[in-house]
């Protein structure tokens, strides 16, 4: 512990510059991409099907590999916010739901 | 149909502040959580700070972690930055979704704004944009809230080392797939909806057996939203 707090190395500034670089490349490149696509209804309707398919194919997976905790609370959110439309009340009960199953071992 | 002009105010930013409450313990758990990772693989304070502020985007910084080595050598540093590529990819089609929503905002604005993209402000801007909302400040009052956050938030998980819980034991790994899980429960309107995320769905869990990491995020959206674009005709 004898590097003082505020030492960073040169090599890992190189890494994390990098990283910035590439994260930044993907979060404007889509979008600037998509200034140089024209617009038309065809491509209008793939962006309006894209956030739902985004989501649908993040959530799978995770839902998958969390096993049966993971997919309880994914189900009680989703049951939530179809009776209440109310975000947090779906996140806090999908929250509840994993804890209390992985508190009974599920 | 969408038409209205696309303005930007304060309060709108302050709206996107509030929007952003829901996840808040989770962006907080998962930051503190990176602190401690950061700690344990010997980073400095300076170091842990910079990649957490820099880089932006929770998972592909824990993945870079894992690739860490203390001696740095070419090779490592290109593999830090190609891991954060692969699991950062679905930030190209996140963006492209914005398009519609921000295309009339000019570039000097949307281009430094992106910088604060994440999953969070995304979902916060699409839903209201859905419901009618123009102000832009919902995308990027939520955002350099959101970046805030996550920038103090390694602080107390860098100096209390091993001292934050493991946080699935408290489900908060839960919160932002429950997020995304509720989010998509108004954006479903009927038939075009059920073909294009049954698509996503199949082609997601396909590659995600296959190939595994976070392609099944790129394959499955990019079919989704091609059987969206031609459904219902």
């Amino acid at each position: 512990m004898s590097e003082p707090v505020l030492a960073a190395d040169w090599l890992f500034v190189v890494a994390v510059l990098g990283m910035t670089a590439v994260t930044y490349a993907m979060r404007a490149g889509g979008y600037w991409i998509m200034g140089r696509v024209p617009l038309t209804p065809r491509i209008r309707r793939a962006l309006e099907a894209l956030p739902g398919a985004i989501i649908v194919s993040t959530v799978l997976p995770i839902a998958l590999k969390g096993g049966v905790p993971a997919l309880l609370a994914l189900a009680v959110s989703a049951g939530v916010m179809a009776v209440l439309r109310k975000d947090i009340v779906a996140v806090v009960c999908a929250v509840a739901a994993a804890a209390l199953s992985r508190a009974y071992g599920l | 149909m969408s038409e209205r002009s696309v303005s930007i105010t304060f309060a709108g930013c302050l709206r996107g502040v509030r929007y952003c409450l829901p996840v808040l313990p989770g962006t907080v758990a998962f930051g503190a959580v990176f602190g401690t990772v950061c700690a344990q693989k010997g980073l400095t304070f300076a170091e842990t700070l910079l990649i957490n502020s820099f880089v932006f985007a929770g998972a592909s910084q824990f993945v870079a972690m894992e690739v860490y080595q203390a001696q740095l050598t070419q090779g490592v540093i290109l593999a830090m930055i190609g891991v954060t590529a692969a699991v950062n990819m679905r930030l190209l089609l996140i963006g492209a979704s914005l398009r519609p929503w921000l295309g009339g905002v000019p570039s000097y604005q949307t281009y430094p704004s992106l910088f604060f993209l994440t999953d969070i402000n995304w979902l916060i801007a699409l839903r209201e944009y859905d419901k009618g909302e123009r102000d832009w400040g919902i995308f990027l009052g939520s955002g350099v809230f959101i970046w805030i956050v996550w920038s103090c938030a390694v602080i107390p998980g860098y100096w209390a080392g091993s001292a934050v819980a493991d946080p699935a034991k408290w489900g908060l790994d839960v919160i932002l797939p429950a997020y995304f899980v509720a989010l998509l429960v108004p954006l479903w309107k009927g038939k075009r909806q059920t073909v294009s995320w049954l698509a996503a769905g199949a082609v997601a869990l396909i590659t995600w057996f296959l190939v595994g990491g976070y392609w099944a995020i790129l394959t499955g959206a990019m079919s989704g939203a091609v059987v969206g674009a031609f459904a219902d005709e």
